[in-house]
């Protein structure tokens, strides 16, 4: 965990309402994918935790999707600005050494922690396949960033207006996708279909409204087959079998 | 060279600066960023009987200006604070703590209280009143002179260390509760704690937190925070600790200046994890700008 300053080198949307946020600054306190920063915002008393789409040593990549004040406060800053960000935050994702064919599977602004966990998948010499879950084609995001990393990608949209109709367990099961364990970041029912639908193990990443997001608060505290876990600090990454849905 | 240190009953502390219970866990997630033997001490999770869960999520909701939280006493009971997060305190914590102690019943909070009076690493003991009496209707023992009394009574008997009542600020009287610990033997008083508040999510037309209600905290209380320490030191001759939306190294001076003799940070610690750190760094300067020589002196030093 590490408190600095960083740089907005961009800030731009990617579809009418999820933005990316590019920042150079210090990421050493980042030691796994599907950890998050916790963004200080003028003028709003709690910071915003927003999962780390990307990072490389001196640049640290965000996408964002504008919810509320917070998010909306960030969409209108520019490239220049200077934030105050507590990075290295929660468990992340971890990658077990017997792993052979991981899956991935992302929905809506579940998607971004599952790049940098690609690019350590592929870096380990796996292969890596990508279910990406959206409502419409028009709030599809970083199919083509997935593809140029060399994953094998499957898009499916609710309303069938791109890939396959239907929800990312539609696209599994269609595609018949062979895989030994899977990854996993979006909203709550699509993580709780997922584990129902397939028999494999897998991580998944949550959320939940936060005060602190280092564990100092508690306001983030789940129930999990382990006992009470802060979804900011022993989470956000829990293992399927431990969870309490 | 100015002098930070401050005496609570015997206790002498290197500076006033104490992170508040439910803001600092039990030490282990600030010692990472940064040495916590810097504190002047701090006051651990309000600790129970009984492991607690707390309240479903969402617990927290943001307000202008502080928060609101709904946690509702999650710690993981008294035994496991004694055999587990005392020992490991022990490993990056020199100094005493102040134990916070809850409880649903005068039997609990005694219990608790004998219990952690034996710990050598306690300080003091601070009493967290402000949780619902289960026996008698959820009323919360800070809100009526004569539970808060029945509370202090149970607890002095069994304990040999200060004890500190924590107050309530959710009160018509507040001097009257504090007059009703000091007359069964506190040793000392520590206020205020959350302001009960309530936000609702108008687009999805419920409240915020699944508990509906919570403890409002943060800079927003800091009036009303000085205010109440105000007037209840004013009214009583035991050390009070202030508490209440605390921010800055001026912040706690006064707070002093209103009659605390250490001073409780608690939100802030959550949205800067380096509050007490910067708040302890600034003090000397601000005192030397304040003409302060020695802390101590200013303590209550309003008429």
């Amino acid at each position: 965990m590490k408190k600095a300053i960083y740089k907005i080198r961009s800030n731009e949307p990617l579809t009418a309402s999820v933005w990316r946020m590019t920042l150079a600054g210090d990421t050493q306190a980042i030691t796994a994918p599907g950890q998050f920063v916790d963004i200080a915002i003028d003028g709003l008393f709690l910071r915003r935790p927003i999962s780390v789409c990307d990072c490389e040593p001196d640049r640290l990549t965000l996408i964002y999707k504008v919810v509320g004040e917070g998010t909306e406060r960030m969409s209108r800053m520019k490239a220049g600005d200077e934030l105050d960000l507590l990075t290295g935050l929660g468990n992340g994702f971890s990658i077990g050494a017997d792993l052979r064919r991981p899956l991935l599977v992302g929905g809506g602004v579940g998607v971004p922690p599952l790049y940098l966990l690609a690019k350590r998948l592929l870096a380990a010499g796996l292969p890596v396949q990508v279910v990406l879950g959206f409502n419409t084609a028009a709030e599809c995001f970083y199919e083509a960033e997935f593809r140029a990393l060399g994953c094998d990608v499957t898009v499916a949209t609710v309303d069938g207006s791109t890939g396959v109709r239907g929800f990312v367990t539609t696209a599994i099961a269609e595609r018949n996708l062979d895989f030994d364990y899977f990854y996993a970041c979006g909203p709550l029912p699509m993580l709780r279909a997922l584990c129902d639908a397939v028999p494999q193990d897998g991580q998944l990443s949550f959320e939940e409204r936060m005060g602190c997001g280092f564990g100092g608060c508690m306001g983030c505290t789940c129930k999990t087959k382990n006992g009470p876990k802060r979804i900011c600090k022993e989470g956000p990454v829990l293992e399927k079998g431990e969870i309490v849905w | 060279m100015v002098d930070t240190s401050v005496e609570l009953s015997g206790w002498r502390l290197d500076n006033p600066v104490v992170p508040a219970s439910g803001t600092f866990g039990y030490g282990n997630e600030f010692k990472d960023f940064y040495d916590i033997n810097i504190l002047g001490t701090f006051s651990f999770k309000g600790t129970t009987r009984e492991p607690r869960y707390g309240n479903p999520t969402p617990r927290i909701a943001e307000c202008t200006a502080g928060m609101i939280n709904a946690v509702g006493l999650q710690n993981p009971g008294i035994d496991a604070v004694i055999s587990d997060e005392l020992p490991r305190l022990k490993g990056y914590f020199n100094k005493k703590v102040i134990a916070n102690i809850s409880g649903f019943s005068v039997d609990e909070y005694a219990y608790c209280c004998e219990r952690i009076d034996r710990a050598e690493q306690v300080g003091l003991i601070e009493v967290n009143i402000s949780c619902p009496n289960v026996r008698h209707g959820g009323m919360s023992f800070g809100t009526s002179p004569e539970s808060a009394a029945e509370v202090t009574r149970a607890v002095k008997t069994v304990t040999t260390k200060p004890v500190y009542m924590k107050l309530s600020p959710n009160v018509s009287d507040i001097v009257a509760i504090a007059h009703a610990c000091v007359e069964t033997g506190a040793d000392g008083l520590c206020l205020i704690n959350t302001v009960l508040g309530m936000r609702i999510d108008v687009q999805r037309r419920q409240a915020v937190v699944a508990n509906t209600m919570g403890g409002f905290s943060g800079p927003a209380i800091f009036p009303l925070a000085v205010r109440m320490v105000y007037q209840v030191a004013k009214a009583c001759a035991v050390p009070v600790i202030g508490c209440g939306g605390v921010q800055s190294a001026r912040d706690v001076i006064e707070m002093m200046m209103a009659g605390a003799t250490a001073v409780e940070v608690g939100a802030a610690n959550l949205v800067n994890p380096y509050a007490c750190k910067e708040i302890i760094e600034a003090l000397p300067a601000e005192m030397e700008r304040l003409g302060i020589e020695k802390l101590s002196d200013i303590i209550g030093i309003i008429e």
